[in-house]
């Protein structure tokens, strides 16, 4: 019988501080990042990194407040994290901080905003955050 | 300094088959920086859990891409069923297998047409095609579909297939192996093809790690990330190797989808060879209730699949992360410091699906 | 006189928000197995030279100003088919939130082909009877006699003034090139800073 690398799960809990410091670690190790994505948790959303190395998954999830979701962008340790970050900000309407190519909401050009985070509230003021 | 102009390409493009709109920055001739812009297509068809239940998830799924339809399917009976901890009797497993190889055939096929049709080839994109729909016959008499045909199941399959009819499938890859022989040599040694090909928007396999590239477009530049290693399907049983390739040039990136067209033939010949016997497809009982993340190695490359369920027959959240969306970084870096007119066989060699990009 | 046009059609084909499926049965109408060149149907990329405008998969917001652009630049008589039950109603996508529903949405539609993906021969079928309405509508052109008023014909020119105005403003508020171009000066004007 051969061995099942897929059924293997592994999902990590972490603090929202953590992240940026996880993931470093993880790239030492070796790992790849292969997803982003998030899911609207009630009044919070779960943030879900998958990383990946000799076929075994390891998974980061992240618990961050949905009305005005905001983390620090992993695109420093993974550059190529922009594509689910962006998507992530176009449909759950979160925040990332040091983003390092921000299409500033136009990656998915969508007739609603935020379809994804029912509980999301847009800032009053428009201004830059940066 | 030469003058910088931005030249839009796309949404709707003669040699785009599909929407993608790309920012090229050129001076003159040379394209010094390509920002890629999708969205033409996204439809949330994700979101669609909220209001199909999570055994009939499965046929929107197989929607996310025409092409690699049966590997969507199949991606998400596998993290549905992890999610569940079902196991798939083998000859399920091999049937999947099959099935699963052939649309990687049909996908390659298709895609070696699109790259004979890039780069002024008209009469090898009609030969390419022409031996694709060999593949589509054989979908079509064993499961009555040509592109998305719903076969497949959480548990198992929708439909055997008979011992006879998997013989008269083998006799007719080895009929189609003969075909595509030839053309191959067109791709491989052709002199004009190669010249469009070799040395074309490298890669190394630094750049390849570093930018998260997957599928094909990663092993044209030696790395090694293909999933089905990872011991699902029958693939470990039936002795299968990765196609590597070093040079990270389009003609490598063509060679690997060559290869690999030979080497799915090989496969489901043995797959044939040894079907195990038995039922189909598992009971399912109950309802999803935690969390999976599953891969698949479609013809594009790796793609993901979450599930997450509270025991519910609505699923929370389904989430499928295709190659083509890994891809994209690998193809703005190639297409830096290229040609104008090499960017439509550029855009092409990371054989991108928007469909599945947006979903 | 109408013979010409309905012996050589031309065809232009868009890909709405279609799931692949029927854009490959599309393309696999013109190569070999089905081959419909013999008929002298040729795939073109540029509307003005198309009498036949094929489009699959739904519409959606995105890709409305491209649809009706493709439209109003075909010149007349020209006839849309809607391919796959996408392009007819929305088909399994249609709750979806970003879809807004079937092709005859936004241009009118004269020929609806049924399937999930539509099969090559329904797809040739579906040509074929739009030839016979290119054929209607060439006859109704030729004898002097203004569009709209060709029983089961649509009110092509009002509707063609219509989305021409509306996309011209469209156009001038938010070309897509005009806005990622000034998306990506902004960016340089950051990068200078």
């Amino acid at each position: 019988m051969t061995e099942r690398k897929d059924l293997i799960q592994d999902i990590l809990p972490i603090e929202a501080v953590e992240l940026l410091g996880a993931a470093q670690d993880l790239r030492t190790a070796g790992y790849r990042l292969g997803q982003a994505c998030a899911t609207f948790a009630g009044e919070e959303l779960e943030l879900l990194y998958s990383f990946e190395k000799d076929n075994v998954l390891k998974n980061l999830k992240v618990r961050i407040d949905a009305k005005a979701p905001e983390i620090q962008s992993v695109t420093a340790v993974f550059g190529y994290a922009f594509i689910y970050e962006n998507e992530m900000h176009d449909l759950f309407g979160i925040t990332f901080k040091n983003l390092s190519l921000d299409y500033g909401g136009k990656f998915f050009k969508i007739a609603k905003e935020t379809p994804w985070n029912p509980a999301y509230v847009k800032p009053e003021t428009v201004g830059g955050d940066d | 300094m030469a003058k910088r102009t931005i030249i839009p390409f796309g949404p709707q493009h003669p040699v785009l088959p599909e929407p993608i709109h790309l920012d090229l920055v050129i001076e003159d001739e040379r394209v010094v920086e390509a920002i890629p812009s999708i969205g033409y297509i996204h439809r949330g068809l994700e979101k669609l859990v909220e209001k199909n239940e999570w055994p009939e998830m499965v046929y929107v799924i197989e929607r996310v891409c025409g092409i690699c339809s049966f590997g969507h399917g199949w991606g998400y009976c596998k993290t549905i069923e992890g999610n569940m901890g079902i196991e798939v009797p083998p000859r399920a497993e091999y049937l999947r297998t099959i099935w699963h190889e052939l649309g990687r055939i049909h996908s390659h096929l298709l895609w070696l047409g699109l790259l004979a049709d890039a780069f002024g080839f008209e009469s090898l994109f009609m030969h390419t095609w022409r031996l694709r729909e060999t593949i589509l016959d054989i979908f079509e008499e064993t499961t009555g579909g040509r592109v998305i045909f719903s076969v497949c199941k959480v548990g198992g399959l929708r439909k055997d297939v008979a011992d006879e009819k998997l013989a008269e499938i083998a006799e007719t890859l080895n009929g189609l192996k003969k075909e595509f022989r030839e053309l191959a040599g067109v791709f491989l040694e052709d002199v004009s093809v190669k010249s469009r090909l070799a040395g074309v928007g490298v890669l190394s396999y630094d750049e390849a790690a570093a930018l998260g590239t997957v599928g094909p477009v990663a092993r044209g530049s030696g790395l090694n990330n293909d999933v089905r290693l990872d011991g699902h399907g029958a693939y470990a049983e039936l002795g299968f190797e990765p196609c590597l390739e070093t040079d990270g040039d389009c003609y490598a990136r063509c060679k690997v989808r060559v290869r690999e067209v030979f080497q799915s033939i090989d496969l489901i010949g043995r797959a044939i060879a040894k079907m195990p016997e038995g039922e189909i497809a598992a009971a399912v009982k109950g309802n999803p209730a935690g969390e999976f993340v599953g891969r698949m190695e479609q013809p594009r490359g790796e793609a993901y699949y979450y599930s997450k369920g509270a025991g519910a027959k609505f699923l929370e959240r389904i989430r499928v992360r295709t190659p083509t969306n890994a891809n994209i970084p690998a193809l703005v870096k190639t297409l830096q410091g290229c040609d104008l007119a090499d960017v439509p066989i550029l855009v092409l060699t990371i054989d991108p699906c928007i469909s599945c990009t947006e979903r | 006189m109408a013979s010409y046009i309905t012996k050589s059609p031309w065809i232009i084909h868009y890909d709405g928000s279609s799931c692949n499926g029927c854009d490959i049965e599309v393309l696999a109408c013109l190569t070999p197995m089905y081959d419909v060149e013999r008929f002298g149907i040729i795939n073109t990329g540029n509307p003005k030279h198309a009498d036949i405008f094929l489009v699959t998969g739904s519409v959606n917001e995105q890709n409305i100003p491209v649809v009706k652009q493709i439209y109003d630049q075909m010149p007349n008589p020209k006839v849309v088919v809607a391919i796959g039950i996408c392009a007819t109603s929305g088909g399994i996508f249609r709750e979806c939130y970003n879809i807004v529903g079937g092709v005859d949405q936004v241009v009118p539609v004269d020929v609806f082909v049924p399937g999930c993906a539509a099969r090559p021969e329904a797809i040739i079928d579906g040509v074929v009877k739009g030839l016979g309405v290119l054929a209607e509508k060439q006859a109704a052109l030729a004898k002097g006699v203004r569009d709209a008023e060709v029983p089961g014909a649509y009110k092509y020119e009002e509707a063609a003034e219509e989305t021409a105005e509306a996309a011209a403003e469209e156009i001038a508020e938010e070309a897509p090139e005009a806005a990622a171009e000034k998306a990506a000066e902004e960016r340089k004007e950051e990068e200078a800073v």
